[in-house]
């Protein structure tokens, strides 16, 4: 059996901290995304969500804990970590002057994918995302929902075992933002990948889904949507817990 | 860090990815590249023009006669080319992590120093399509160094332009803002053009202030002129080769180590990535 065979969780933080001089942004953070699972991490804005995200992807270095990918240790194994990260930042990543062939061609040479063997890869994730007849749209001439669409099918391209969604959602109209989940969903049950969706919005959790509360800069509860909030709704288990009113 | 066991072809893919992005963006803002060229044409028709009659050159190496002032300002204006093209890509690194594109880039599993090296040098193949360009054209204003000179300058316009990209890549490490962008002009393009021998050889500095001349024997720029004028003329000033070689390995190195997640500014400050 081989490591990654072995290994149960996508993606293993243990007692991160991260400080930015005297600020503490995250405490002693611990959480776990198990393979092929879908886990919410569930944050008001500033509670940390995407420092600890720059931390996965090693935008910086944690001063302190461990960050596991499929096994591969962030720090003594950032290639291998990183070749196993899908990313969709909460800011708009992908060059808008440029197609989208040509941004997802762009991205796939960066995990060392050869042009000729990301032609067939771009088609296979377009149409995984609905958007077979976009790939040679310049990105700005897509709407926003096409445009969160296609940052997924970049964040796909290189076939990852984790993916990490910051907001996806934030600024998109209800309609895009129900299309984004639930392709996210979909590709979870479908292709098996496991997906960390950062949100501050209540709706886009799921009684089943695995749930952390992030408050500033702490892990407050992990576990099963529905064991959190026990029988309560989200909203009221939230502001139990954190004091905050989404 | 362990490096992934990517073989050569991937990172040979990876460098052609990000040269590809880099002049499909170049392609598509074709005023930059007029602008790139206008900007030393001014200096060649007009400045250089109007200077000719005031500015009495000696024979000065590597010319091996008395040369017209456009002739002896044209190796300059090429260092300019490359150090607008550096601060130009500088501008860019810092408009991508504004809006984020840069994260695309460093989320990569190839080292970040491979990532800013292939950047920087996919910027300078563009600098040296522009200076060759600037040159064409200056052919036609009795600019004509030795045939032979057109090829002998090559290494030292992609060592100039390595330096000048590695000094915009170090600073673009270190402004946070697009609006910062201006102080640099102000402070390093500026100063560092003026205070060099692309405009004046550093004998006509010494004979108005000791001082003058001393800050521009020592500042790179005068030294990515001198290698780039010394290159036309089939020559290599070796002073010149140290000091680019030198610059090129501190200012890429304080980049590499500025852009280091774990050390550097970098690492200290929140919303740069």
């Amino acid at each position: 059996m081989d490591k990654e065979e072995a290994v149960t969780a996508a993606l293993e933080i243990d007692r991160v901290s991260h400080n930015f001089g005297r600020v503490q942004a995250l405490k002693e953070v611990s959480l776990t995304v198990p393979r092929g699972g879908f886990t919410a991490l569930l944050g008001v804005n500033g509670a940390g969500k995407t420092t600890l995200f720059s931390l996965i992807t090693r935008l910086y270095d944690n001063s302190s804990g461990s960050i596991r990918v499929a096994g591969y240790d962030l720090r003594r194994q950032p290639a291998q970590a990183l070749a196993r990260l899908g990313v969709v930042f909460q800011s708009r990543a992908m060059d808008a002057d440029l197609t989208v062939r040509q941004n997802l061609a762009y991205h796939a040479s960066l995990h060392g994918i050869s042009r000729r063997d990301s032609a067939a890869r771009i088609e296979e994730v377009l149409a995984q995302v609905g958007l077979s007849g976009k790939s040679g749209d310049r990105v700005a001439a897509l709407s926003g929902g096409q445009q969160r669409r296609a940052e997924i099918a970049r964040a796909l391209i290189h076939s990852p075992d984790i993916l990490l969604l910051d907001e996806a959602t934030v600024g998109l109209d209800v309609k895009s933002r129900s299309e984004v989940l639930d392709l996210t969903r979909r590709l979870i049950a479908e292709k098996g990948v496991s997906a960390l969706w950062a949100t501050h919005i209540m709706d886009e959790i799921q009684p089943t889904d695995d749930l952390v509360i992030l408050h500033q800069g702490q892990v407050l509860r992990q576990g099963r949507a529905s064991e959190i909030t026990e029988g309560q709704g989200l909203t009221q288990a939230f502001l139990d817990l954190t004091g905050v009113a989404i | 860090m362990s490096d992934i066991a990517f073989p050569l072809r991937s990172w040979i893919t990876a460098f052609l990815g990000i040269a590809r992005r880099e002049t499909l963006r170049f392609v598509n803002q074709r005023g930059r590249f007029l602008a790139a060229l206008v900007r030393p044409l001014v200096w060649l028709f007009i400045f250089a023009a109007g200077f000719r009659a005031v500015l009495g050159l000696s024979i000065t190496e590597p010319y091996q006669t008395y040369v017209l002032y456009e002739v002896y300002v044209t190796p300059g204006l090429c260092a300019m080319i490359q150090l607008f093209n550096g601060m130009q890509s500088s501008l860019s690194m810092v408009y991508d992590r504004e809006t984020g594109a840069m994260r695309t880039l460093l989320v990569s599993p190839f080292p970040r120093w491979f990532l800013l090296g292939s950047k920087l040098v996919a910027g300078v193949v563009v600098s040296v399509i522009q200076v060759y360009t600037f040159l064409a054209i200056a052919w036609f204003w009795d600019v004509s160094p030795p045939a032979l000179g057109y090829l002998t300058v090559l290494p030292a316009l992609i060592l100039s332009g390595l330096m000048l990209g590695a000094m915009g890549l170090f600073l673009s490490s270190a402004i946070r803002q697009l609006e910062n962008f201006a102080g640099v002009m102000n402070f390093v393009i500026f100063p560092m053009f003026f205070a060099s021998s692309a405009l004046y050889p550093l004998w006509r500095m010494r004979e108005s202030s000791t001082l003058l001349h001393d800050i521009c024997a020592v500042n790179p720029f005068t030294h990515a002129v001198e290698l780039i004028r010394f290159g036309l003329y089939m020559q290599v000033n070796w002073l010149s080769l140290a000091v680019v070689l030198g610059c090129l390995a501190g200012f890429f190195g304080a980049a590499v180590f500025m852009y280091d997640p774990a050390k550097g500014l970098w690492a200290r400050r929140k919303g740069v990535a």
